[in-house]
């Protein structure tokens, strides 16, 4: 049997099998391959606990469209598999692991090295390479290097650092993270407590997911260095119920953490306590707002208060909390062991260090990214993204989640931050993308993610339950060919109106997809209210549809599609379509197999 | 109140009985006060509590004994305010050593972690404050509990600030009010003793006749007169013992016996069943005056509609007196008020005019005098200005269980009801949420008395027997069963003993010894 | 001269003020001091500003549910709310202007614009917060019409009428319900244009869930909540309101009577109340019913035989006198007396302890405190 003893002969300690199994990747059936791996090894005949040793399983690298994604390095010499499924694995192990020769066919293509060369990694650097569910993997790349070395610190030494490295929130409003630690610490009361905000709610966002998931041990590590910076010695993770594997692998990471002696009484040996407990969310998108979170931990029903008092100063029981999503704390130990000055050189001058997004929509490489503040949105969607979709033309892209705004196509060039985002009337948000072509329509766009935000509103204040109630409501005449004119002037005045007179975030941002898509595409809206068209053909009320005499190949399956008896034809005939009977329900348009029907 | 940082409840169901001042001790709670709950029944308050003393019925003083005993042995005793402002601290230290936590556990049935847990609590505090109920005083030890309370309180030296302190919860809404203003057989208005000649003095002049100086009969002392046919006439305003009063027979028999009754009152009930005479009684909102209530506060009532019988009972008096020769001419009450400040001295800057622009809580001697709302901050009310301990001995209820009447019947009120039901039973709302009596009794009694709620049980006491619908609850611990007194279908102080406070003669509405059958 | 000293009053006024920890605030101009923790609706309440809101009780912890007390604060780009807004050292703020004005005309219009709008007949009319805004502001909800809440109104219990059309979720229920009562009857329930308040999956009301206190009656500035026994009894400029102290425990609640044709038709709450501060129970709010009950007596009545024969009140009165004077001739002051009752007034507790000192002549005379 030669296989066998080639195997036997390559220095099985050179070899390591990374298989990602982020949601995305077990979606796609990552736990099948990797067990796959383990069981053809085996018959190769290497011990189960060698086996065991070289297969890994890691998070998410952010390239969730070509998943299962595996490396095999063997020899120092790593090559990227993907695409993979379990039957796949047989050959990759005779003919790579065992003979030496990559399955050149099923490695990864340019697409995936220009996705990943553009990019600079400080957060997802170890997500996709280690094993999340192991501390000492974390430990041996430098993990809770961070934490021990801020207790030879002060802790107004440490707020300090966190200032100096001009680190900004990353959940959404960019408040200097070092600020909002120097008030809580300041404020009277005690305890005091951190949170970790892991209740990702933007629809298409799954950052905050993919760095749990991935690297747990970096969330841990921030929340120490953050509890130990203001004087909390207890810590709350806030995350969503969906999120079932993230709240596995974290309950894994905090347990293992306790064991260490890194979270508990005395943690590193010192005379500081600090733990953390994991408080479920139940599926509000508006439990991510700060005081929301905060009143549904205590048991409340999750509605927002009013800021001031903000909660740095009366938070979660009333008591000075500091609120630090999950982006921003698993920075925290980089810049703690790399320094504030090394942070603060990347990035732009006032929003310092990396952004993760996750961009999807109209776009080839959909997946996770992480790139510089400041880069521009060309480089973003085109060099990363790979462009649109079908080479479509790029219309706009929406930041910031569903109470973000539209970015044209012609403020492509604009740089990607804080300030810039805000000037366009869009904003950061917590990293959601989503790439817009000419096929998307901006009305329907904008009363799709105002339908989001409206049914998500706690209803606690007017301008928000009502005032969205009623922009949807126009909207979605407009949408169904309705609108009257001054409309857009209604929307604009009730957009304005919400945005001053809200509660919390969600109201005041909730306008922003109708108020920056009337700024660019005012036009759009004109069209579907004064002319009865949808320029995009999306509003189904306001196409007329036809049938290609050129393209129909009369095979009737349009006719038996048709519930409203709209459609003539008879065989050898091509349909014809009565405008006074049709319904626009479209029906004729999906069933056609010859994108006949126009 | 909100601003107390621990709450020791005893013997109070606040949520139930003055569901108002709960809402302040809720308020605090809020705030993050610790709760202890002394109470034999689960009630809302001792579910919320950090620390719940179930203690049996009747067990109050072992209870306080032993808390303060754990308070001492652990030292957390405020030592410098008993040096300073109380006196008999040695022989109460003596005392409660005889009270150590095995005897107290078993006198309570408490577990010694909660004592020493809640006497950790309650001495640890900032501002402790204690806030005491019927619970404590209808026992027939009744005044000695509510000295072992403040045994307690002086320990820790939580008196005299603001929030610390003892509160009583008082059961009526005039019950202060009624005290002050005289219809005592020991005092005159003001508690102004009638062996006082001084005191006496001053009424006579005001009253033009001379006052006795011998002390008249209680009202237990007049009824047992009655049955035994030494006393002849009496008028009751606005009372019905023939249903509030314990030992009803012995009530009933008083009142049968004696010659001429005279009852004044707004319904029919129990007691009118045997007067002579019924007059007509004004209802609170036929009429102007004043109450006071729990914390000294003089508060006006004011008329809004006409007497329905046309007089209201100030009248009627006025009126019988100048009738039997001793004329009376108010105007209206505010002349009676002018009259009682020119009399008690804590009444004397009160009036109705000043009560339309303030409110204000006696002690108020003159018209510029801003009222009080803080007692003994630095003297107490005696001689010496200093607290006396005072060492108390547990007793326990008059009657405890037995085999033949092996639970402890509790009573007390429901929300919804007051008292003797004459008023909340008249309304068709509160009826239709709660029309009848229900006895709570713990579900492992019910279980092994084959009774489920709703079932119609036989509840008797020596001295007789009600029927009534069962609720099986938790609320009851087990061997104690818990009914109200607001129904006149179901007459529980047919039940309940006849022992008394010998000091205040108040009667042990709190535990009695009963069976119950289906 | 007199100048100087007043120069040295307000310096001293001042100075005492700033080491209480006070700080200085102008609103419309007008420089006052407070307190730190204070919000600018309470300290503009207090300099008699008026600033409109709809969701705030002084019983309640601030909300900041309805907007309508946002002011401008100088140097802050979008207005605040003044009820949960903490005054700061040196804040600047304008309650009214046109900006202002017309940011709270819009946000009446959103709540008219889901509002049944009915107040010809509805219940509140008169002392209707939501009503009197419309009226000072000049706005209907006509522009933003829409989807309309077409709820049943829901009166499953004998006290509390419901009726949710009318709602304008300010919360002052069920924060009344849940911060002062503790009762956990109604929250807000569902999302976005769907949130109201409600019971535990809209279960009728019953004492397994309210203790009927009427709280959130007390509480609710428009007609969604009402007394069900008062309804159509006469809306508040009908009724004429005495306030009073109630007659049940100790405690010493205060609350308006309110009466219509010589008849108590509802008691309402006294937000001043010493006591209770507008807080009620069941039997202050809704225990009323005895005094108009039917079988209250209404004439003296005198015993002959087994039965009571109606009297007039000399006659009684008369009977009365006699027989207690034949008694005291015949056995001695002694052998009669008096209970008077805790129930009763101060003065007539004074009277009856009058009476029996100045006309049995004896001290037999004792009340009910003890029992």
């Amino acid at each position: 049997m030669p296989a066998k003893k080639t195997a036997k002969k390559a220095d099985i300690k050179d070899l390591v099998i990374r298989v990602c199994v982020g949601t995305g990747g077990l979606a796609a059936g990552s736990q099948e391959v990797m067990d796959e791996f383990g069981s053809q090894l085996k018959s190769h005949g290497i011990k189960a606990e060698i086996v065991k040793k070289c297969v890994n399983k890691t998070g998410c690298r952010g390239f969730c469209a070509k998943d299962v994604l595996a490396d095999v390095i063997l020899n120092d010499k790593s090559e990227t598999y993907q695409l993979l499924t379990p039957e796949m694995v047989s050959r990759i192990v005779e003919e790579h692991i065992v003979n030496g020769s990559p399955v050149k066919e099923w490695l990864v293509g340019p697409e995936y090295h220009a996705f990943h060369d553009k990019q600079t990694k400080i957060l997802l650097k170890q997500c996709g390479h280690i094993d999340p569910e192991d501390i000492d993997a974390y430990i041996k790349i430098g993990g809770y290097e961070g934490a021990r070395k801020i207790f030879s610190l002060e802790p107004s030494e440490v707020i300090e650092e966190i200032r100096a490295s001009g680190l900004r929130g990353r959940g959404g409003a960019g408040f200097l993270t070092g600020l909002k630690w120097e008030l809580c610490s300041k404020a009277e009361g005690s305890p005091k407590y951190i949170i970790c905000n892991a209740d990702e709610g933007d629809p298409g966002a799954f950052m905050d997911r993919s760095v749990i998931e991935g690297n747990p041990h970096s969330v841990i590590e921030g929340m120490v260095i953050g509890g130990y910076a203001i004087g909390a010695n207890y810590g709350y993770v806030y995350i969503r119920a969906e999120y079932p594997l993230a709240i596995q692998r974290l309950k894994i990471a905090i347990s293992d953490a306790r064991k260490k002696g890194f979270l508990g009484e005395n943690i590193f040996k010192t005379k500081f306590d600090f733990d953390i407990k994991i408080k479920e969310g139940a599926g509000a998108f508006i439990c991510g707002e700060e005081t929301a979170l905060i009143a549904s931990i205590e048991g409340k029903r999750g509605m927002p208060r009013a800021k001031p008092p903000f909660p740095a100063h009366k938070g979660l029981w009333g008591k000075p909390t500091v609120i630090n999503n999950v982006e921003t704390l698993s920075t925290l130990p980089t810049i703690i062991t790399q320094g504030a000055k090394w942070f603060s050189s990347i990035g732009t001058e006032k929003s310092k260090g990396t952004k993760v997004f996750a961009i999807t929509g109209k776009i080839k490489n959909t997946g996770l990214i992480e790139v510089p503040m400041g880069m521009s949105l060309r480089e973003i969607v085109y060099d990363i993204g790979g462009g649109c979709e079908k080479n479509c033309a790029l219309k706009a892209v929406q930041t910031g989640g569903p109470s973000g705004g539209c970015i044209p196509a012609s403020h492509i060039d604009m740089p990607v931050d804080y300030e810039s985002l805000m000037a366009i009337g869009s904003m950061m948000g917590s990293g959601g993308m989503v790439v817009m072509d000419d096929t998307t329509c901006m009305v329907d766009m904008a009363k799709f993610f105002l339908s989001f935000t409206q049914n998500e509103s706690c209803g606690k204040c007017t301008p928000c339950r009502i005032g969205t109630k009623r922009m949807l409501e126009i909207l979605t005449r407009i949408t169904n060919g309705k609108g009257r004119e001054g409309d857009i002037e209604l929307l604009l005045e009730l957009g304005n109106s919400i945005k001053l007179t809200s509660l919390c975030g969600l109201g005041m941002s909730a306008p922003n997809p109708v108020l920056s898509t009337i700024r660019f595409f005012r036009d759009e809206y004109e069209a579907h209210i004064r002319d009865g068209i949808c320029p995009a053909a999306v509003c189904k009320a306001l196409r007329i549809y036809t049938v290609s005499v050129e393209l129909c190949k009369m095979c009737g399956k349009c006719f038996k599609a048709c519930p409203s008896a709209a459609i003539a034809w008879e065989k050898k005939q091509p349909a014809k379509i009565d405008k006074g009977k049709c319904i626009k329900c479209g029906a004729c348009y999906e069933a056609c197999p010859f994108n006949a029907i126009l | 109140m909100p601003d107390i940082d621990t709450l020791f409840l005893f013997g109070s169901n606040p949520t139930e009985a003055h569901p108002i001042v709960s809402i302040w001790l809720k308020k605090a709670l809020r705030k993050g006060a610790k709760l202890i709950v002394g109470d034999p029944r689960k009630t809302w308050m001792a579910k919320r509590a950090d620390i719940w003393l179930n203690l049996k019925p009747g067990s109050n003083i072992a209870m306080l004994n032993g808390l303060v005993n754990v308070i001492l042995q652990k030292g957390w005793e405020n030592k410098d305010f008993i040096a300073k402002r109380t006196e008999g601290f040695d022989e109460l230290k003596a005392k409660v050593k005889e009270y150590d936590l095995a005897r107290v556990e078993k006198l309570t049935g408490v577990s010694k972690e909660n004592i020493v847990e809640a006497a950790r609590l309650y001495s640890h505090a900032d501002k402790a404050m204690i806030v005491y109920g019927l619970g404590v005083t209808e026992h027939r030890t009744g005044t000695e509990n509510a000295m072992a309370i403040a045994n307690l309180a002086l320990v820790c030296g939580h008196l005299g600030r603001p929030s610390t302190g003892i509160m009583a919860l008082r059961g009526q809404n005039n019950v202060q009010g009624a005290s002050d203003l005289g219809p005592l057989p020991a005092t005159l208005p003001g508690y102004q003793s009638v062996k006082d000649p001084k005191a006496r003095e001053k009424f006579e002049k005001a009253w033009g006749v001379p006052i006795s100086e011998k002390i008249g009969l209680k009202s237990v002392e007049m009824l047992d007169e009655c049955k035994a046919g030494k006393f002849k006439g009496l008028f009751i305003l606005g009372e019905d013992p023939a249903q509030t009063d314990p030992d009803l027979n012995h009530v009933n028999k008083a009142l049968e016996s004696v010659e001429f009754l005279v009852v004044q009152d707004i319904f029919h009930t129990e007691t009118t069943k045997h007067a002579d005479v019924i007059l007509p009684g004004a209802s609170f909102a036929e009429k102007d005056g004043t109450f006071t209530n729990g914390e000294r506060r003089v508060q006006r009532v004011r008329k809004a509609i006409e007497p329905l019988a046309g007089k209201a009972e100030w009248q009627v008096i006025s009126e019988l007196a100048t009738k039997m020769g001793y004329c009376q001419s108010y105007r209206n009450p505010s002349e009676i008020m002018d009259e009682i400040a020119g009399l008690v001295s804590h009444y004397g800057g009160i009036s109705y005019e000043r009560l339309e622009k303030e409110s204000l809580q006696w002690p108020c001697p003159t018209k510029d005098h801003p009222g009080t709302t803080t007692m003994y901050t630095d003297l107490f009310a005696r001689p010496n200005g200093l607290a006396l301990f005072m060492s108390l001995d547990h007793k326990g209820s008059g009657e405890v269980p037995d085999k033949q009447y092996p639970f402890v019947l509790i009573t007390g009120r429901v929300r919804e009801h007051y008292n003797n039901g004459s008023m909340t039973r008249r309304s068709p709302g509160i009826m239709e949420l709660v029309p009848e009596e229900l006895v709570e009794i713990n579900p492992e009694d019910a279980e092994k008395l084959k009774i489920k709620s709703g079932d119609m049980v036989t509840v008797s006491s020596k001295r007789g027997s009600v029927r009534a619908k069962a609720k099986v609850t938790n609320r009851s611990q087990k061997g104690n069963v818990f009914m109200t007194f607001h129904f006149d279908k179901a007459l529980t102080n047919i039940l309940t003993s006849e022992h008394r406070d010998p000091i205040t003669g108040t009667p042990e509405y709190k535990a009695c010894a009963v069976r119950i059958e289906r | 001269m007199k100048h100087a000293r007043l120069m040295q009053y307000c310096s001293e006024y001042w100075e005492e003020a700033l080491s209480e920890n006070k700080i200085k605030i102008t609103i419309n101009g007008i420089e006052t001091l407070c307190d730190r923790d204070d919000t600018i609706l309470k300290v503009a309440k207090k300099i008699g500003v008026k600033i409109p809101h709809l969701c705030n009780d002084k019983r309640l912890e601030p909300y900041g549910g309805c907007r309508l007390c946002i002011v401008e604060v100088k140097g802050v780009p979008r207005p605040l709310p003044a009820c949960t807004t903490p005054a700061t050292e040196n804040m600047e703020i304008i309650t009214d202007n046109d900006s202002i004005r017309k940011l709270r005309a819009n946000l009446i219009e959103l709540l008219l614009s889901n509002h049944p709008n009915d107040c010809m007949r509805c219940e509140r009319t008169g002392d209707c917060k939501l009503q009197n805004l419309s009226y000072e502001y000049g706005v209907d909800g006509s522009r933003f019409e829409g989807e309309k809440w077409d709820l049943p109104i829901r009166e499953d219990n004998p006290f509390i009428s419901y009726e949710p059309n009318k709602c304008i979720l300010c919360g002052r229920c069920t924060r009344i319900c849940n911060e002062v009562v503790m009762a956990g009857t109604i929250e807000l329930t569902g999302r976005g244009f769907n949130s109201m308040p409600d019971t535990a999956f809209k279960k009728p009301r019953t004492l397994e869930n309210c203790e009927f206190c009427g709280q959130c009656v007390s509480t609710c500035p428009t007609g969604a909540l009402t007394d069900r026994k008062g309804r159509g009894k006469g809306r508040s400029y009908d009724l004429k309101k005495i306030k009073t102290t109630c007659s049940y425990c100790g405690t010493g609640c205060n609350f308006y009577l309110n009466v219509r044709d010589g008849k108590v038709v509802k008691v309402t709450s006294d937000t001043d109340a010493p006591v209770n501060q507008g807080n009620l129970c069941i039997k202050g709010r809704y225990g009323y019913d005895f005094i108009h009950s039917e079988d209250r007596i209404k004439t003296p009545l005198i015993k002959i035989g087994d039965k009571f024969v109606e009297a007039a009140w000399d006659e009684a009165l008369d009977l009365i006198a006699e027989k207690f004077s034949s008694l005291m001739k015949k056995h001695g002051n002694e052998s009669v007396g008096a209970f008077s009752s805790s129930r009763c007034t101060n003065e007539e507790n004074f009277l009856l302890s009058k009476f029996v000192r100045t006309v049995f002549r004896s001290n037999n005379v004792d009340n009910c405190a003890r029992v």
